[in-house]
């Protein structure tokens, strides 16, 4: 699969997902990588480059969490 | 500066013998806003007896998880120099040595962006520098990597790996904490800056079993420095120490843990196969006793200061381990037991929680460890082994 079209699928996974359950690192590899059947290091890959692009953000709540960042 | 807040409750405790923290806060907001309003908002709380403090939420620098910790005021109004004051951990160098010249770096680096506080060093390890605003972390965060700096580990990712001083400043280092602290860091980059864990994941590093790091009561992977063969002993200086005043039987061989020495006044007899190389002895005559020369570290998982639930001491999972770089015999192990954390951990159980509640055979079997007699749970408590159904069948 195609990198941008595996961020596309991570990035709606997280927008979906706000405001019901918050989603870690380690649950959008295992869903993304079992959904669609790719391997988790390139699911690791594409999700880095939306975190690095501050498409999504880490967030801390008692633990750490892949977020969509707020809008200013 | 003058003072902006009266503080008759933190004033007392300026007083007595010790150094205060408050009079270094004090000496801070001289020249720094954050540290007045810090001190306004701690009388407050030692007044009303509650925390004014909040922390987490939505801060960091762009492509990292982990280094910073969001602290905010619940009373921004009345203390608006502490409205945000977060933390910055930076990645401390290995075995905490620094030349004159970089801790000024850093100062100065805090001067500039921060409240002028740190903390050297937080329990984990790493240099905290304490109190800045949103707005300074890209900045703060661009400067120090600009010189070499990195942030350290913070939330559900692996924290910063620290270590003892190793065989820097040591006779008894068994392996080169220093160097082994420094590749994992190296090695594990990814999960100490994006958090991908359950929860956190500490790596201490000791050189021996006196444990100067404290790692087996609070890392989640203890590597300890221990030796195979026998203790040498020099019975001339043992000799030499009991003519200087030591007692020996009660001060070395009463106190050995296996019962494993005898002291008859003239020569002192080790039976090797009973010592657990707890060190006592070593430590006690340095002069006298060596560790055995084929040298190496035992591993242990599991510890944890009580945070969510009960403090858990490390367990032993690899009794002994050649400990020389490129290390990959470790880091395979680290992989496969991180794989089963993530496997099976919840949200906030530390790996040291999931084998208690699964059972150490389940966590063996998954991980592809051989059971050994020597994998003991606690110090002086028993080992024990374990057996599976076809087993006891035959």
């Amino acid at each position: 699969m195609e990198k941008e079209e595996l961020k596309k699928i991570i990035y709606e996974l997280v927008e979906k997902s706000m405001g019901k359950k918050k989603l870690k690192q380690s649950d959008i590899l295992k869903k993304v990588s079992k959904d669609h059947g790719v391997d988790k290091q390139e699911v690791k890959a594409a999700l880095r480059e939306l975190l690095d692009s501050g498409q999504l953000i880490f967030t801390y709540f008692g633990g750490s969490y892949v977020e969509i960042p707020p809008k200013e | 500066m003058s003072q902006k807040h009266e503080t008759p409750l933190l004033d007392e405790l300026e007083k007595g013998a010790f150094p205060s923290f408050v009079k270094e806060i004090k000496r801070a907001a001289e020249h720094s806003e954050y540290a007045q309003d810090l001190l306004g908002q701690l009388e407050l709380s030692y007044k009303e007896k509650v925390t004014h403090w909040k922390h987490g939420g939505i801060v960091g620098v762009r492509g990292y998880g982990a280094g910073v910790i969001g602290r905010y005021s619940d009373v921004p109004d009345k203390f608006p120099g502490v409205a945000h004051f977060h933390t910055v951990r930076v990645n401390q160098p290995a075995g905490f040595f620094y030349t004159t010249d970089a801790l000024r770096e850093i100062c100065d680096i805090w001067d500039k962006y921060g409240s002028r506080l740190t903390n050297m060093h937080g329990s984990t390890g790493d240099i905290i520098l304490l109190g800045t605003k949103t707005e300074n972390l890209e900045p703060v965060f661009a400067e120090l990597s600009s010189r070499g700096w990195d942030l350290g580990g913070s939330g559900s990712a692996v924290r910063t790996p620290s270590c003892c001083v190793g065989p820097a400043r040591c006779e008894w280092s068994c392996y080169d904490t220093l160097e082994l602290t420094y590749q994992i860091t190296q090695r594990f980059q990814d999960e100490l800056h994006r958090p991908m864990f359950p929860y956190k994941f500490k790596f201490k590093m000791a050189g021996c079993a006196v444990d100067c790091i404290a790692s087996i009561a609070r890392a989640d992977m203890s590597i300890i420095g221990t030796w195979k063969g026998n203790i040498q002993i020099d019975q001339e200086e043992v000799r030499n120490y009991a003519k200087n005043g030591m007692d020996i039987q009660a001060e070395i061989v009463d106190m050995c843990p296996t019962g494993c020495m005898s002291w008859d006044g003239n020569e002192l007899k080790i039976n090797d196969e009973d010592c657990n190389r707890c060190m006592h002895c070593i430590a006690k005559m340095t002069k006298a006793l060596r560790q055995g020369e084929e040298k190496g570290a035992t591993i242990l998982l599991g510890s944890k200061a009580p945070i969510v639930t009960g403090a858990l001491m490390s367990w032993v999972i690899v009794p002994f381990i050649k400990l020389e770089p490129p290390y990959e015999e470790l880091f395979d192990l680290v992989e496969r037991i991180w794989e089963f954390w993530d496997e099976h951990g919840k949200n906030r159980e530390r790996v040291g929680e999931l084998i208690e509640r699964m059972g150490f055979p389940v966590f063996l079997k998954e991980t592809g460890l051989e059971p050994h007699p020597a994998m003991v749970k606690e110090p002086r408590r028993d080992p024990f082994f374990f057996w599976s159904e076809e087993d006891i069948e035959k």
